[in-house]
């Protein structure tokens, strides 16, 4: 009797097994068949196909590179990864940003302040409902026409200019012996931790809180610092300078790249905001009358009781705001700053003609920023999970 | 992102399609009703809609003349406005039958695009607008400068190559449609724009004071402007290539379109056969033997199409220059009708 049932849940189990190998298989099969049938109508047009345009000489200048490249001697692969670099630091900054504005605005909407609550509910409300490219184009020629021109350049204090053409900083340029100092910081942030975790026990060992904080502080920022002055302060600074037609050396920050960042951060802030204030408001009020009536303070409360339950609801979209973000860098392209889709799937494309290779690597890539985007917070999902029994 | 939607359903198609459409243009388009034509749509003297959405320019007169050509009515024609970075993508995908957006021939583009270019209708060479205030007089004195410049076009890879082989360094600001660019330009973002001349021109009246700025003398490459066809339809390619012959042919015999039905009685064998009284011409490139007097007869000649266009009846006033006829010492050599 067993043994009957056993055989007909394993024939059923086998059947599945079966069904789903089928599937995966048809998939690839489909798949196969389009690659084939893709490189076959391309022979048939005439259409180059291949990879192998990756090591070919580029020829083409690109306004803000982060890694060595020139027209003359740099390949397609180099004004590649020029380009995927340029969209990963836009869109790093973008994330912090719209996080730091986020939260600071979603808190602000919950405020007892009436005034406090209308401002930050009246910016949510008018900056998630004008479109992102809109936004995007208010800035950069809210940004080129307020500036003054190359001759009438703001002249900063600490050396620099701000025109037209972008802000002007100087530039560190580091001597040897900045590699201690670098040591120094993570020595110190590791030193931090261990005292951080250190106090943490001793408090749920004893109950005793200690104050480590200015510690802590006085390891990652101290502990560099002297040794930086130790070192003899290897750094210099790199001065712009004014020439006939442009600022020259320094730090160059792009007004494309200020306007690009500034709207991703403005237009994700608002919903960042909406999921923060949702996170909060998902915390029961009785946890914070609990905290209060066992003596904790308003911001104590926040930190400790609120703030780490709300987080539970607010990873998950949060996740998907900054992986709409990472996406929308992508219209960095109507402003002339230097992304992937705009140095890749735009001037490599033309140059090269091979849309359907250059397309399906920018799609692969977007496709692994958001994988990983998604993977990293996903981790941080679940140690904030921890809580839950 | 049009860009992006054109090449993702470049690559569909490819994907997909058991044999994307190649051959027997002409008789998609004569079954369709109407050609349909990928123009620059921003570019004033070249391609350029009107308020109420009529298509003038150049380029947009030599869609209308193959139209004339197969349907003895320009207006039958559908203009695409297409960006340089996705004309390409447009012309493989089957979007449209003819390209004709002021771009150049390029050995690379003629043998890896799986397009064909038919002939030259156009000599050019790049050139750079710049601000007055700038009191530069030629492109060599700009060394340093930031330059505004359009993306996916040979001009992006000219400028490099010719600061570079002058030992001159500059900032590059790239966009993806000559709009932004010179809107880009225009606002101080650059000292100088940079494209072919006869868009220099053309742009420079769009200019907030067009007054304020200068083409500068130097031509630093050579952009041979020519419309294009899918690879491998070798008679739509014939056709199209007799369209401009045709035109350069009537401007040579002085057949014009005020004069065409005159010269239709004309004595001159020449000019009999292009305008179909004698021989069957039309007829091997699939068309009605009076398929040039159509093309005369609606449009004009090349030298009447230029100077409406571009040249002295135009607000660009480019002069004919190497577009002259080879007769009055240009580049511009119609191929006999024989």
């Amino acid at each position: 009797m067993n043994s009957a049932i056993n055989s007909v849940r394993h024939s059923r189990q086998a059947w599945r097994i079966g069904l789903q190998l089928l599937l995966v298989a048809v998939i690839g099969g489909l798949i196969y068949g389009a690659f084939v049938n893709a490189a076959d109508n391309l022979e048939r047009a005439h259409i180059a196909s291949g990879f192998h345009f990756w090591n070919n000489s580029a020829g083409f200048d690109i306004s803000q590179t982060l890694i060595p490249y020139s027209a003359s001697t740099s390949t397609f692969g180099r004004a590649f990864w020029v380009g995927l670099l340029n969209t990963l630091l836009a869109s790093a900054l973008g994330v912090v940003l719209a996080t730091l504005l986020g939260f600071t605005i979603g808190i602000a909407r919950l405020s007892r302040n009436w005034l406090v609550a209308r401002l930050a509910g009246g910016y949510v409300e008018l900056v998630r409902n004008i479109p992102l490219l809109l936004q995007l184009l208010f800035w950069y020629n809210a940004v080129l026409k307020s500036l003054p021109e190359l001759h009438d350049s703001i002249a900063l204090p600490i050396g620099g200019f701000l025109n037209n053409r972008g802000l002007f900083l100087p530039r560190p340029v580091f001597a040897s012996g900045i590699a201690a100092v670098g040591a120094a910081l993570l020595v110190g942030i590791v030193a931090a931790i261990v005292l951080h975790v250190w106090a943490r026990r001793r408090r749920e060992r004893t109950g005793a809180p200690t104050a480590v904080g200015w510690w802590m502080a006085a390891l990652i920022v101290g502990l560099p610092l002297a040794t930086f002055a130790l070192a003899g302060f290897p750094v210099a600074f790199e001065l712009p300078q004014m020439s006939r037609f442009n600022v020259i050396g320094g730090l160059e920050i792009l007004p494309e790249f200020a306007a690009l960042v500034v709207a991703l951060s403005v237009y994700t802030a608002a919903f960042i905001a909406e999921v923060v204030r949702a996170g909060i408001l998902a915390v029961p009020p009785g946890q914070s009358e609990a905290a209060q009536a066992l003596g904790l303070r308003s911001g104590t409360t926040l930190r400790l009781i609120v703030v780490p339950q709300a987080m539970r609801v607010i990873v998950p979209p949060l996740t998907s705001q900054y992986l709409n973000l990472i996406k929308n860098s992508s219209l960095a392209v109507a402003i002339g700053y230097p992304d992937l889709v705009q140095i890749f799937a735009g001037s490599v494309l033309n140059i090269t003609g091979q849309a359907v290779e250059v397309i399906a690597i920018t799609m692969a890539v977007y496709l692994t920023i958001s994988l990983v985007t998604s993977l990293l917070m996903n981790l941080y999902g679940r140690m904030t999970a921890v809580a839950e029994r | 992102m049009k860009r992006i939607a054109t090449a993702l359903s470049l690559a569909l198609l490819l994907a997909f399609s058991a044999q994307a459409a190649r051959a027997q243009t002409l008789q998609t388009v004569k079954q369709r009703g109407q050609l349909i034509c990928g123009a620059n749509g921003t570019l004033a003297g070249f391609g350029l809609p009107d308020p109420q959405g009529n298509w003038t320019g150049f380029d947009v007169d030599f869609c209308r003349a193959i139209a004339a050509a197969i349907f003895n009515d320009p207006t039958k024609v559908k203009f695409v406005p297409l960006t340089a970075a996705n004309r390409f993508t447009a012309l493989q995908s089957g979007e449209i039958d003819v390209l004709a957006r002021n771009t150049t021939w390029t050995m690379s583009r003629d043998t890896t695009l799986g397009v064909d270019f038919a002939a030259v209708t156009f000599f050019d060479g790049q050139g750079f607008i710049v601000h007055k205030s700038l009191k530069v007089s030629s492109a060599l004195e700009l060394n340093g400068a930031s330059v505004c410049v359009q993306q996916g076009t040979t001009t992006e890879l000219n400028l490099a190559d010719y600061f570079r082989s002058h030992h001159m360094t500059l900032k590059t600001v790239t966009f993806a449609t000559a709009d932004e660019a010179v809107k880009a330009y225009d606002s101080g973002r650059c000292d100088s724009y940079t494209t072919d001349s006869s868009g220099l021109h053309g742009e420079r009246l769009r200019l907030t004071n067009p007054d304020d700025n200068i083409v500068l003398p130097e031509i630093i490459s050579k952009e041979p402007l020519s419309p294009s066809v899918r690879q491998g339809d070798d008679s739509w390619e014939d056709l199209v290539r007799w369209v401009h012959e045709a035109m350069l042919d009537a401007e040579e015999f002085g057949v014009t379109k005020s004069n065409v039905d005159e010269q239709l009685k004309s004595a001159n064998p020449e000019i009999r056969r292009l305008l179909g009284a004698e021989g069957q011409f039309g007829q091997s490139l699939g068309l009605t033997n009076d398929w040039a007097y159509r093309i005369i007869k609606h449009i004009g000649n090349y030298g009447e199409s230029f100077d409406r266009n571009v040249g002295e009846g135009s607000p660009l006033k480019i002069a004919r220059g190497l577009n002259a006829l080879w007769t009055k010492g240009g580049l511009q050599y119609g191929l006999p009708v024989r």
